[in-house]
């Protein structure tokens, strides 16, 4: 039944002091909207100083940034080991370009680590012959071995996850090439095939 | 360390090293010092990837190793010196202003690569300075050294630590990790080289200056099998001696402000008597008398002994006692007050936030509380023996060192946010701007192969008005999150100068 609405005050269903408040009636407000993402600054910031010293530092400092991309330190992330063996043929990227797009496209439905580019090829070759180089790597390999069955063994969170961001990747080199929505795209038989080795040019 | 630190190294680490380099930072700065195999272990990266980010972080010492009992060698990372990377773009164009372009050139490289030997640094200069000089013109490596031999004597560039020589290597297996070791005496110690030769450039013109066909030109200079004259005598920039030279920049700066350029040109005369008799952790410099302050005055300078007394007096007297009197001898012994110079340094960047956040109000109360140490707020006082709340009063006062603590964290923060912010920027245009990368090119590779007016319009016209005025607004905020780090990186070097200084004191 409603009750004694509107006639008399309003009579909880719970015991109020549990909740924290004192029988009266100050209540804080009710909230209305979820709160604001960045407080509110009472007054504008000064403006930046400007001159000869700050533009030459300014220029310095993203000319750096480029610079060091481009040195022998820095490293590269380099793929997560596949088992080839589990995997269509297809997927295997091909050595020339890096935009195996469309064929890692499809493993997004098979849930499995997608691979993106050549990296891993190339690194498979690297092993190789360092397999066949020198003998004293070979503890070094070991470990490296059992480090990626460890990781095998543990990482299938890992892997999904490493999924997630190559397929996000994906996405992003495939808008360069196309604006159609992943999804309503369908391959046709030859399409992996050719695009990959015409890509010398670039797309706009 | 805290978290916003941390973060901080973060960001810094995977701009300029990658990810891995990032993980295996990050990770040493939150663990302390780990060895090689639980660091692989407990970030899950393969030994071979750690041992090549380790090597990277070594370089460019932000790393340093020890060897531990039973030959167990450990690494531990230096978070603050992770932070200084924010600093580069300034100890850059320090030596630019001190040394001009060659100066700039030889503290870039030692940046860039962490630690050089002088004959390589001396040939990668010259040839960077080779490619901006006109056709035919050359840098001979004799400047190049010139420069780095001032650089050198005036400590802003210094020795690595080296590998001690062993006399007799039978007496047991080598050690693990050698012991680099460097005495006071050598570190600035130029090696006796007869650098000989010129740069040379990149691409060939017509008169190459070696004669090598282009073909054979190597990628790296050293083809030539010659000894290395200094082998494994490895330098670095000395940033400690960078840092004591912008204390000194802000010192003048805030004399020169408070009282006159005359004034500020004194103490600069001073700080610069003081540049290597005095170590940079010191409270004061070595007192200096009157008369060879007097002496040391740059020459345009023409004020008379009287003229210059009369400063030093106003300055000793000045309440912000940069200056301080030590005695009378010698027409007057005269300090700057270094650890004073920074607290004060400290409390106006503290006022100047307080103003520009919360208003002048604001800024009046908290300039009177620090004036007068401990103020109350009005109230009716009644005095009473006991401790009862309703009649003890409560004064307020500022604690500088806790407050520039406080806002020096938020100083990472903020650089964090501004970091994380121009990559959401960048990011977010990525296709726009590599595409405007790709059309520039184009447009380049065309010039040079002598292409019409008609046509390089038309390639131009492949980035529509539109995009162009999107390229216009990520570029100005681009340069204004960057233009704004290399400025709250200023507001961090004041207060951990004044945090550091103070922590020495106690």
């Amino acid at each position: 039944m409603a009750g004694n609405k509107g006639r008399g005050r309003a009579a909880y269903t719970f015991n109020i002091e549990a909740v924290g408040f004192s029988r009266g009636e100050k209540l804080p407000d009710a909230v209305l909207k979820p709160p604001p993402l960045f407080p509110d600054a009472d007054y504008k910031p000064v403006p930046l100083r400007t001159g000869e010293g700050e533009d030459y530092m300014l220029a310095l400092k993203q000319e750096l940034r480029e610079t060091m991309k481009r040195m022998p330190y820095f490293m590269e992330t380099p793929e997560e080991k596949q088992d080839w063996r589990r995997l269509p043929r297809e997927m295997m990227p091909t050595k020339k370009c890096k935009k195996a797009g469309p064929k890692s496209k499809k493993a997004k439905d098979a849930g499995k680590g997608t691979s993106l580019t050549n990296t891993a090829d190339v690194l498979k070759k690297i092993e190789e012959l360092e397999k066949r180089g020198d003998g004293e790597k070979s503890d070094e390999e070991n470990e490296e071995k059992e480090g990626s069955k460890e990781k095998g063994k543990e990482g299938e969170e890992e892997e999904e996850d490493d999924a997630a961001e190559q397929e996000e990747y994906d996405e992003e080199e495939q808008e360069e090439e196309n604006d159609y929505i992943n999804s309503y795209f369908e391959d046709g038989d030859d399409f992996g095939a050719d695009s990959d080795d015409n890509m010398d040019e670039a797309t706009y | 360390m805290t978290q916003a630190e941390i973060k901080l190294c973060s960001l810094l680490l995977q701009e300029h090293f990658g990810e891995i380099v990032e993980k295996i930072g990050v990770h040493l700065i939150r663990t302390g010092s780990q060895p090689l195999r639980v660091i692989a272990h407990d970030t899950g990266t393969s030994l071979d990837q750690v041992k090549k980010a380790l090597c990277v972080l070594i370089q460019h010492n932000l790393v340093i190793y020890q060897v531990h009992k039973r030959g167990v060698v450990e690494y531990e990372a230096q978070c603050s010196r992770v932070l200084r990377m924010l600093r580069y773009p300034r100890y850059i164009y320090t030596a630019k202003t001190l040394y001009s372009d060659t100066g700039e050139l030889i503290v870039e490289e030692l940046l860039l690569n962490g630690k050089m030997t002088m004959s390589a640094v001396v040939k990668k200069v010259a040839d960077r300075l080779t490619e901006t000089m006109e056709d035919g013109k050359t840098m001979d490596y004799a400047e190049v050294s010139n420069t780095f031999v001032r650089l050198a004597d005036t400590h802003f560039v210094q020795r690595c630590p080296l590998v001690p020589a062993t006399e007799n290597s039978d007496s047991g297996p080598p050690p693990p990790a050698p012991t680099l070791v460097i005495s006071e005496k050598d570190m600035y110690l130029v090696p006796k080289l007869s650098l000989i030769g010129k740069g040379k450039r990149r691409r060939s013109s017509e008169e190459d200056a070696t004669g090598e066909p282009k073909a054979k030109r190597p990628k790296h200079t050293a083809d030539n099998k010659e000894p290395i004259p200094d082998d494994g005598i490895y330098w670095q920039a000395d940033l400690d001696r960078f840092h004591q030279h912008f204390r000194d920049q802000a010192i003048v700066s805030a004399v020169a402000n408070r009282m006159d350029q005359t004034s500020s040109e004194i103490v600069r005369t001073m700080l610069r008597m003081s540049e290597i008799t005095t170590s940079s952790s010191a409270p004061f410099t070595q007192p200096l008398s009157s008369n060879e302050i007097f002496r040391s005055l740059p020459v345009g300078y023409n004020i008379s002994k009287q003229v210059l007394d009369q400063y030093l007096t106003l300055l000793a007297d000045d309440p912000l006692e940069f200056v301080g009197k030590s005695g009378d001898s010698g027409g007057g012994m005269y300090v700057i007050n270094l650890h004073k110079a920074l607290g004060s340094l400290a409390t106006a960047t503290l006022e100047s936030v307080v103003q520009e956040r919360f208003g002048s109000r604001c800024a009046r109360i908290f300039r009177l509380v620090l004036q007068k140490k401990h103020l109350e707020q009005k109230q009716e006082i009644p005095k009473t023996p006991d401790h009862a709340p309703s009649r003890t009063f409560y004064l307020y006062t500022v604690n500088i060192l806790s407050a520039a603590r406080m806002l020096l964290h938020r100083c990472y923060k903020s650089i964090a946010n501004l970091i994380e912010r121009r990559q959401f920027e960048t990011k977010e245009n990525k296709r726009l701007l590599e595409k405007s990368q790709r059309v520039e090119a184009i447009i380049a590779s065309m010039q040079a192969t002598g292409a019409e007016e008609a046509q390089l319009q038309e390639i131009e016209e492949m980035i529509t008005a539109p995009e162009r005025q999107q390229l216009e607004t990520l570029k100005r905020n681009v340069n204004k999150l960057d233009a704004s780090e290399i400025q709250v990186d200023e507001t961090i070097f004041l207060l951990e100068s004044y945090i550091e200084s103070t922590m020495k004191r106690q």
